[in-house]
């Protein structure tokens, strides 16, 4: 929880800063706190593992097939809703007005942890700038994913 | 006087009929242009590039008129879905008209009739003695109820000189898993998607809606298929199969992400009607020369499948997505690229994290009806720079192919919209 709220507080301490038109002197990139880099790490080799093959390294996607997870409202909007793509897979949606042609895979055989650094990775990645994902929260989606 | 002012008519008359008959058979001078349009083309070919077409091209087919016609993936901002070029000068063309409410994939032109598909129906439309197209609000629909659940959605289309079109009808999945490209999942005993896809139905060009129960599964066992032609001196039916991906993705214990980048191959096949190419139950790889069973069905990377599925006539590396074929039979280009293949492939997503291949046109050479000797690329830099293609991140995607009366080469692009005219220089 406190790795949690450290995290916002620095989210917070960035956003006048990015919407500053000209950061004087360039500042030091915002260092994350220790457990949210750590879980960003992590996340990247989840990453590379299960959903560059689709969504590539670049995070571009490919067109008319797999989305982009640059700036979707999935990705940077609801975190119950960015979960449950992650645990039931998706088909047949259009993303933000486009349609792609490919099928999205569950990935519930992820961890908990699994699926929280993922989505931390993304959602700091490819120009991404959103708050973490924790285990806990991927858990209480999980449970009442179940049904 | 009278008898004299006819003759006086007559004259310029005569004078412009044959001007015009003049302007009919002398083929327009193409001109190249500027570093071939970016092109990387053999020692004699030269490029331009025939129109920006602002939308996203298919495959394209040119009447005997030289009439452009372009179907497009999705309709443009005028709901048009098919595009209507004429000839300028110096070889290009600009649109005239669009017609057609619905995207897709399948242009083809034959005997006085233009033939294009949506994604789960073909249509005909008669053209006049212009190559213009009479009724374009009212086309006669020819099949209709063919499955689209998306995935591998595109209908090409191919004409035989016995009144028969070929559609082709991908499978909806990647291998037939219970669970779609899921990790580990395992295939579906007796594959139900190849009942209604994964084929090549035959139906007659000239009946109006036909479904599935009019027409014939002429070839089963493929996974889909984009890129296909009618062979004239086999009198035969060549498919471009687009392989399975993700062998490494569903099954890491059995293939790394190398041999996952590289297998299976992207197969050229020549098809009889009944043949079956063996989708899902196999895979061709080309570096073992043989079909191999696929994991999904109990295949190990080694085990080799049932002997009863084809062999390719051909085979590509892996995953560079072949989306048109045409054989070419004009006079332009030298002798030995006559009744030869062209092989449009648009590149590749399931390399990475490899580099990714493809972006090009390629030529694979055919003595008797049969490919002769190793393919090699012939048009080259569609994507911009060798960079964009190993990322992907290419500028420009080959699509579809079409020879004109003159024998140059069309290619379109479904990235930027360009459509491209390849010419041989005769010297
Ligand atoms: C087999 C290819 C494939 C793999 C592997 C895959 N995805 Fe997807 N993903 C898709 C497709 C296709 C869609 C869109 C489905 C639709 O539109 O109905 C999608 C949609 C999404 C979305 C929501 C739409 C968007 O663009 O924001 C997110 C987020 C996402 N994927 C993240 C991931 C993550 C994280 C992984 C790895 C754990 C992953 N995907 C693995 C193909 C894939």
């Amino acid at each position: 929880m406190q790795k949690l709220s450290i995290l916002c507080f620095l989210v917070f301490l960035s956003l006048p800063l990015a919407a500053q038109k000209k950061p004087a002197p360039k500042p030091k990139a915002p260092a994350a706190s220790a457990g949210a880099s750590k879980s960003i790490a992590a996340g990247k080799q989840i990453y590379s593992q299960y959903c560059l093959s689709c969504h590539q390294a670049d995070g571009g996607g490919v067109q008319n097939m797999n989305p982009p997870l640059i700036k979707t409202s999935y990705v940077l909007g609801d975190k119950t809703r960015l979960t449950k793509v992650l645990l039931n897979g998706l088909q047949d949606v259009d993303i933000d007005g486009e349609p792609y042609n490919n099928v999205m895979p569950s990935h519930d055989f992820l961890t908990d942890q699994q699926i929280a650094d993922v989505l931390t990775f993304v959602r700091n990645s490819f120009g991404n700038k959103a708050t973490a994902v924790s285990a806990a929260e991927v858990k209480a989606v999980r449970a009442a994913n179940k049904k | 006087m009278k008898k004299n002012l006819t003759r006086y008519l007559l004259l310029p008359a005569a004078l412009v009929g044959s001007l015009s008959l003049y302007a009919l058979t002398t083929p327009p001078t193409l001109v190249a242009d500027a570093n071939n349009a970016g092109l990387k083309l053999p020692t004699g070919f030269s490029a331009l590039v025939v129109a920006e077409t602002g939308a996203r091209p298919r495959h394209l087919t040119i009447t005997p008129q030289g009439n452009i016609y372009v179907k497009l993936n999705r309709v443009n901002k005028s709901g048009q879905g098919i595009l209507m070029l004429q000839p300028t000068s110096g070889g290009k063309a600009e649109v005239k008209t669009g017609f057609g409410n619905y995207g897709g994939t399948g242009m083809y032109y034959k005997d006085g009739y233009l033939y294009a598909s949506s994604d789960q129906e073909v249509f005909r439309y008669k053209l006049n003695d212009k190559g213009e197209v009479t009724n374009p609000s009212q086309p006669e629909k020819i099949v209709t109820g063919l499955i689209n659940r998306r995935q591998h959605e595109s209908k090409s289309i191919v004409l035989d000189n016995a009144g028969n079109v070929y559609v082709n009808v991908g499978a909806y999945s990647n291998s037939c898993q219970q669970r779609d490209r899921q990790k580990g999942s395992l295939g579906q005993p007796n594959c139900p998607i190849l009942d209604s896809a994964g084929g090549v139905w035959q139906f007659k060009a000239n009946q109006m809606n036909q479904t599935y129960g009019n027409g014939k599964r002429y070839v089963t066992g493929l996974r889909n298929v984009v890129g296909l032609d009618w062979n004239q001196q086999d009198n035969q039916l060549f498919v471009m199969q687009h392989g399975r991906d993700q062998l490494h993705d569903i099954f890491p214990d059995l293939y790394d992400a190398k041999q996952s980048a590289q297998l299976p191959a992207e197969c050229m096949y020549a098809v009889k009607p009944g043949d079956n190419a063996g989708w899902p139950y196999m895979y061709y790889d080309q570096v073992q020369q043989k079909k191999i069973l696929a994991p999904e069905y109990g295949g190990d990377g080694k085990k080799e499948a049932d002997t009863k599925f084809i062999d390719p006539a051909a085979a590509f590396p892996g995953h560079m997505a072949p989306n048109g074929l045409l054989f070419y039979t004009g006079n332009m280009f030298p002798e030995r690229y006559k009744n030869g293949a062209f092989i449009a492939f648009h590149g590749s997503w399931n390399r990475a994290p490899e580099p990714q291949a493809g972006y090009f046109v390629v030529f694979q050479p055919f003595k008797n009806g049969k490919p002769d000797g190793k393919w090699e690329v012939f048009a080259d830099n569609f994507a911009g720079a060798p960079e964009k293609v190993a990322s992907g991140r290419a500028d420009h995607r080959p699509c579809g192919l079409a020879q004109a009366p003159d024998g140059s080469l069309y290619v379109t692009d479904d990235a930027k919209g360009t459509i491209y005219r390849i010419f041989y220089n005769k010297k």
